[in-house]
């Protein structure tokens, strides 16, 4: 794809991200709001504008490959797959359901267009450092995209993947961090340091940059940044973000990692994202 | 330096004395390798390679110990040593697996199977992914290199998986035919392997398929069922039974413990009556659990399990530790004859 996509399209397919997350969690009566609105911008601008997809062949052996580590934000990758053409829109109102394909964490094995299962943290830059390597192998120049959350970098394996991938001069692999501040149980800075994630990176051999990732023009910036070829550094993007964007009652709240918006909530939360994104006003936050 | 104490260091690229290297080792002791399971690992797969531009092949900083350096001095191109991380080589793999490949990735069982247990459910076998994970130097063969470098327990936990083939390769040739039967083979696979030095039972390739038992002998009186490292052991003590106390012995090596080849146990049970399994496993989860899981569906026979009991061993050479836990051929012929001596003979 790779395509000149206008930023008001791209503002509208985050709010479509994030309309479709509020009504798939009603189906199944609890869901990942937060973790998935801090990402909307990064998903809009990865699928709608940079990858070098065709969802009419979900196998291309010279597509763009797209890791969701952090799977509990499967939630809003589903809309766009189906909104670019993988699977019926109408599939996912069977979300959650007893023999749905799609479940809070997704399983490529039923889920068209997904390059990979996740669901346990930790894992994902792992299955990207194997699709980089395959690619570098079989001699095709696809990029390999890996979402990752910023709680499971404290997880040992991602600091296997990131010095394997600068020793190994994946330069055709980009981490897309979800910088969001929380993780279920606090602050990260409190649960367990993440900071300086940038030097840290940079320490095992990457290339960093660091955006804000409700900027859907800054997003696009970076993508621009990102070097050709397939040898040379990784390249890691920490995109900072607000958990729970977009949604007042959410930003930076503890509370609504895992919710359910029920009745006047619900419709009210509708209509505010409806409006699109409002200025961010930190005085709310936890 | 002992010979044996030469062999022990063998397993590690230097040896006790700091200086000689590996390949050094191998000549000063003189004894060939060609033909012993861990080292026809990476010969074999560099062949099957020849062929198949799928496969490719890793290790956790173990190229020597497991000879998949074999492998990379032919397709150095397709091969990658992920270092001490064992976590990540196995869900790369499965990430390579992906796009197209095939991955063998081979380390210490104890450090695949266990330390990796959890990438191997979820990233190879649950996705469903070619991966074919090897795990060398399983049961106590580490011998004094202790418990942190044993395997007792693996298959106990990875047959419980679902979708994840288990299998533990016998000698040098039964390891190149459930190689080469892997390349096709659906889904994730787990193959457990020696330590490199388990002796002949297949004088050629045999004919092998996944799932299905290969019966070495014929017998009347009893079935003994083993796997992996003590099915040698385990022929030579059928043949001690045969000799010195008149029975008929049946020998079936249950290469793949999961799926488990049901109709061979039954037919065991139905044949021979009494049924003893041998392994070089805890006595709890491995081969003799799933055995005891086909036979509870079944009319009752004479049943027993033998294996290493549920603890940790004792420090010890290799082959002391067989002696100690009755693994080695006297012992084996001494548990089956217990076992018939408590459960006659049916007329």
């Amino acid at each position: 794809m790779r395509s000149n996509v206008s930023l008001p399209v791209l503002e509208e397919r985050a709010k479509f991200i994030r309309t479709e997350t509020v009504r798939l969690t009603r189906i199944a009566g609890a869901g990942h709001y937060s973790s998935t609105f801090s990402c909307a911008e990064i998903l809009s601008a990865l699928y709608y504008s940079q990858m070098r997809i065709e969802p009419a062949n979900p196998s291309w052996a010279d597509r763009d490959r797209f890791v969701m580590s952090k799977g509990h934000a499967a939630i809003g990758l589903y809309p766009v797959l189906a909104d670019l053409g993988y699977f019926d829109p109408s599939e996912l109102d069977t979300y959650t359901r007893l023999g749905s394909n799609y479940g809070d964490h997704p399983d490529m094995k039923k889920v068209r267009g997904l390059d990979f299962s996740s669901g346990s943290l930790g894992h994902g830059l792992s299955v990207g450092v194997g699709m980089a390597l395959a690619g570098r192998i079989t001699g095709r120049d696809y990029r390999t995209y890996v979402m990752l959350g910023d709680g499971e970098l404290s997880e040992g394996q991602i600091w296997e993947a990131v010095n394997s991938a600068g020793h190994l001069k994946l330069g055709h692999l980009v981490i897309l961090l979800d910088r969001n501040g929380l993780s279920i149980d606090g602050h990260t800075e409190d649960v367990m340091t993440i900071e300086p994630v940038q030097d840290r990176f940079a320490s095992f051999g990457w290339d960093v940059q660091r955006v804000d990732g409700h900027d859907l023009s800054a997003i696009l910036d970076a993508f621009v940044r990102l070097p050709q070829g397939t040898t040379g550094k990784p390249q890691a993007i920490v995109f900072d973000t607000i958990k729970g964007r977009g949604v007042r009652r959410m930003e930076m709240s503890l509370d609504w990692h895992v919710g359910n918006l029920v009745g006047e909530d619900y419709d009210d939360v509708m209509t505010e994202l409806e409006a699109g994104l409002q200025p961010y006003n930190p005085e709310h936050a936890e | 330096m002992s010979t044996e104490m030469q062999n022990e260091a063998e397993i590690f690229r230097g040896t006790t004395d700091g200086k000689t290297t590996f390949r050094d080792a191998r000549s000063v002791r003189g004894t060939p390798k060609k033909g012993l399971p861990a080292f026809v690992l990476g010969e074999e797969l560099a062949e099957m390679a020849r062929s198949d531009p799928r496969i490719v092949v890793a290790t956790a900083d173990l190229a020597s110990a497991n000879r998949t350096n074999d492998f990379r001095d032919v397709h150095p191109d397709r091969f990658v040593n992920f270092g001490i991380a064992e976590k990540n080589m196995i869900t790369a793999a499965a990430g390579m697996a992906s796009c197209g490949l095939i991955p063998y990735v081979a380390t210490f069982a104890s450090f695949c199977a266990i330390l990796g247990a959890e990438q191997i459910r979820t990233d190879c076998a649950y996705p469903r992914m070619p991966v074919r994970v090897i795990g060398t130097h399983s049961g106590m063969s580490m011998g004094f290199y202790g418990s942190s470098h044993h395997a007792l327990e693996d298959l106990g936990m990875l047959r419980v998986m679902a979708d994840l083939t288990v299998i533990c390769a016998t000698d040098a040739n039964h390891l190149r035919a459930v190689l080469r039967k892997s390349v096709d083979h659906p889904g994730a696979m787990y193959i457990r392997l020696g330590r490199g030095r388990d002796p002949v039972v297949y004088d050629s390739v045999p004919d092998l398929k996944i799932g299905r038992a290969i019966r070495l002998q014929e017998g009347l009186d009893l079935t003994l069922i083993a796997t992996g490292s003590v099915v040698r052991a385990t022929l030579d003590a059928a043949a001690t039974l045969e000799a010195e106390d008149g029975l008929s012995v049946r020998v079936v090596d249950m290469h793949t413990i999961s799926p488990l080849d049901r109709a061979e146990i039954q037919a065991a049970a139905e044949d021979t009556g009494r049924i003893l399994t041998i392994e070089e496993h805890n006595i709890t989860g491995g081969l003799g659990s799933a055995v005891a899981e086909v036979l509870v569906d079944l009319p009752r026979v004479p049943f027993r399990r033998h294996g290493v009991p549920d603890r940790y061993v004792e420090i010890g050479p290799p082959a002391a530790l067989y002696a100690q836990y009755r693994l080695d051929a006297p012992g084996i012929a001494e548990v089956a004859r217990e076992f018939c001596s408590a459960f006659t003979q049916r007329s």
